[in-house]
C-alpha cells in the first residue's frame, strides 16, 4: 500500500465578520495550500470536507477548473471530524483512488452571520429549530439545554464528579492555549490570560467560562494530500501520514445515548480508547513517542478527556496532567494546541489544528517544539471522531 | 435561584410521532415515565429505537419506570440560551440516571443552583405545562 503525505497547507486570515462567502474563503485557502505545495488547483483530483460544509464539490470543480475529480468524501459531525478528513484523504491516496486530494473547511459562522435556513449556516442553534421539536432536540430543548456549551458542560461536570477533576483544570488548558496564541501572529486572541482572568471570566454553562469556549469567527483552512513519493518531489517536502482512525461514538447533542454508552469514563471503555490502540498499533509507536498534540476542543474541557482516552495519561488524570504544565509550550512534555487552539487562534471546526501539526514537523511553528518528529491530532472527543498521526520524512 | 418551568407559550415543545409519542403521551396522560424495553433481552432503549442495540431484536414492550434515580451530572446555565429560559438565568440542568439505567436530561425543582450535586437521589415530578405537554422534571429525595 502506498503512503500518503501532506504536501501543502493553506489558510485565510481569521477574523470576525469578514463579509466574504464561504466559497470565497475556501478558494483562497485551497489556493494557498496549492501554492505552498507548488501544484495547480486544477490538478486536484479529490475533495474531502465535513457533511455540514456548505461549499459544494461542484462549486469547487467549476471555480477551480478541476479537470478530473476522482474522489469525494465527507465526514459526519463538526469538530469531531477535524482529523478524520485528513484520514479520508490519506485513505484515498493510499488505495490509489486519487493522487492529489484537498482537505478543507470554510466557515462564515460568526454568531450574527446567519445566512440561510440551514442550521449549519450560522446563527444560534435554536433560531432555526422552530417551536415544534421532532428530532433529538425534543430530549434537550424543553429543559433549556440547547447550545453545545450546555451539553459539554454536563459532560465535563460528570468527569469532575467521577475523578475529582476541577473546573480550574479546564481553565489551565485555556490559559496555556491563550499563551500559545499570544505569540502567533495569525491568532485572533493575542492577549495572554492568567488563571485569575479565567476565574473572572463570565460563566457560560458551569464549569465552562467564556475563555474556555471556541471563538466565533470566519476563515478557511486547506491541506493537500498526495503520495509520499510525489510529496518528496514537491517544493514543501513531505509530512507522512503515519496512521489514521475514525470512531463512531455517540454525540453531545444526544446526551442520553452519550452517557449510556460512555458510562462513567472507565466503567466502560469509550470509542477513543479502542481507536487510540488501533492508531498507535498501525503506526508502530506509542503515545510516549508523540512530541506535540493538536486536540480539537470546542471547549477546553475536551482536552483532558481526549488525552486520557487516547492514552497520553491515565483515565481521570487529564486534569492533573494539565496542571503539571505538560500541555504548555515550551516546557511541557506534550505541548497541546501550540498555535493557540480554538479559544486562541481561531475556530475553523478544528481544521486549523492540522496545519499547525504540519508546521511543527516542518520546524516552522511560531511555538516550535524543538526536534518534533511525531505529531498527533484528534477531533472533538464528544462527537463521532477520528485521529491522525503525522511524522517527519525519514 | 431555583428552577421554574417556562411559560406554556414560550417553551420549546416536542411534537413527537411514533414511539417517541408513547413516552410523551404517558407523561401527559398518566404522569409516569415509560421506557421502551427489549422483549427479548430486557435491555432498555431510550430514546426509542427500531431494534435493540444489545441483541438486535425488534420486539419491544413499554415499561413504567419507578421514576427514581440519581443526578449523573449537572450544569448551571448562564447564557446564551433559548428565549424561553432567558428570564431565569442562571438555572440548573441535570442529567438523571434512572434506576433502570436510562438517562434523561431534565431540571430539578426546589433546588438552588449552588446545591446541585452529582450523586443526589431524585424522583420524578411529572410537571404539567398545559393540556398538551407534561415535562419529566425531578426533585431531590
Amino acid at each position: 500500500m502506498r503512503t500518503a503525505a501532506v504536501a501543502g497547507i493553506g489558510q485565510t486570515r481569521f477574523a470576525k465578520n469578514m463579509g466574504r462567502t464561504e466559497l470565497d474563503l475556501a478558494v483562497e485557502a485551497i489556493g494557498a495550500a496549492c501554492a505552498d505545495a507548488g501544484v495547480a488547483p486544477a490538478s486536484i483530483d479529490g475533495i474531502v470536507s465535513f457533511h455540514i460544509e456548505q461549499v459544494s464539490e461542484v462549486d469547487l470543480v467549476t471555480t477551480l477548473g478541476v479537470q478530473e475529480l476522482r474522489y469525494m468524501a465527507r465526514t459526519p459531525s463538526g469538530g469531531g471530524g477535524a482529523a478524520s478528513i485528513l484520514g479520508l484523504a490519506a485513505m484515498a491516496v493510499e488505495q490509489g483512488t486519487a493522487e492529489q486530494v484537498v482537505v478543507f473547511r470554510a466557515r462564515n459562522r460568526s454568531k450574527a452571520a446567519s445566512y440561510g435556513s440551514d442550521p449549519n449556516q450560522g446563527g444560534r442553534p435554536w433560531a432555526k429549530s422552530g417551536s415544534r421539536l421532532r428530532d433529538h432536540r425534543q430530549w434537550h430543548h424543553p429543559f433549556g439545554v440547547a447550545a453545545p456549551a450546555h451539553e459539554m458542560s454536563l459532560i465535563g461536570r460528570r468527569h469532575m464528579g467521577v475523578y475529582g477533576t476541577r473546573a480550574e483544570h479546564f481553565g489551565m488548558q485555556a490559559v496555556a492555549q491563550r499563551f500559545h496564541a499570544s505569540r502567533n501572529p495569525d491568532a485572533i486572541m493575542r492577549d495572554p490570560i492568567t488563571l485569575d482572568d479565567w476565574h473572572a471570566a463570565r460563566p457560560i454553562a458551569e464549569p465552562i467560562r467564556l475563555v474556555d469556549c471556541s471563538l466565533e469567527n470566519d476563515g478557511a483552512v486547506a491541506l493537500i494530500v498526495t503520495t509520499l513519493e510525489r510529496a518528496r518531489d514537491l517544493q514543501a517536502g513531505a509530512i507522512p501520514v503515519l496512521g489514521h482512525v475514525q470512531l463512531g461514538a455517540p454525540i453531545h447533542t444526544e446526551l442520553a445515548d452519550f452517557f449510556a454508552t460512555t458510562a462513567a469514563y472507565g466503567e466502560r471503555a469509550s470509542g477513543a480508547v479502542a481507536a487510540g490502540r488501533r492508531l498507535f498499533g498501525r503506526a508502530g509507536i506509542t503515545p510516549a513517542d508523540v512530541d506535540v498534540a493538536m486536540v480539537v476542543e470546542p471547549f477546553s474541557l475536551t482536552v483532558p478527556l481526549a488525552l486520557e482516552q487516547y492514552g497520553f495519561c491515565a483515565m481521570g488524570e487529564g486534569g492533573p496532567f494539565i496542571e503539571s504544565g505538560a500541555t504548555r509550550w515550551p516546557d511541557g512534555g506534550l505541548p497541546v494546541n501550540t498555535h493557540g487552539g480554538s479559544n486562541g487562534e481561531a475556530f475553523v471546526h478544528g481544521v486549523n489544528h492540522l496545519p499547525e501539526a504540519v508546521r511543527q514537523l516542518r520546524g516552522t511553528a511560531v511555538n516550535q517544539v524543538v526536534g518534533a518528529e511525531v505529531a498527533f491530532a484528534c477531533g472533538a472527543i464528544t462527537d463521532p471522531s477520528g485521529a491522525v498521526l503525522l511524522g517527519v520524512d525519514r | 435561584m431555583t428552577f421554574s418551568v417556562p411559560s406554556a407559550d414560550s417553551i420549546p415543545r416536542p411534537d413527537p410521532s411514533g414511539a417517541d409519542a408513547v413516552f410523551w403521551d404517558a407523561l401527559r396522560d398518566e404522569g409516569v415515565l415509560k421506557f421502551e424495553r427489549c422483549a427479548a433481552c430486557g435491555g432498555f432503549r431510550h430514546p426509542p429505537r427500531p431494534v435493540c442495540a444489545q441483541c438486535g431484536s425488534a420486539e419491544a414492550e413499554w415499561v413504567t419506570s419507578g421514576g427514581t434515580g440519581e443526578v449523573w451530572s449537572f450544569t448551571v446555565i448562564h447564557a446564551p440560551t433559548l428565549p424561553a429560559f432567558m428570564d431565569q438565568v442562571p438555572y440548573g440542568a441535570v442529567v438523571v440516571r434512572l434506576d433502570e439505567g436510562v438517562f434523561l436530561v431534565s431540571n430539578l425543582l426546589d433546588c438552588p443552583v449552588d446545591e446541585l450535586t452529582v450523586g443526589d437521589r431524585v424522583e420524578l415530578v411529572a410537571t404539567r405545562v398545559d393540556d398538551e405537554l407534561t415535562l419529566p422534571l425531578f426533585r431531590r429525595t
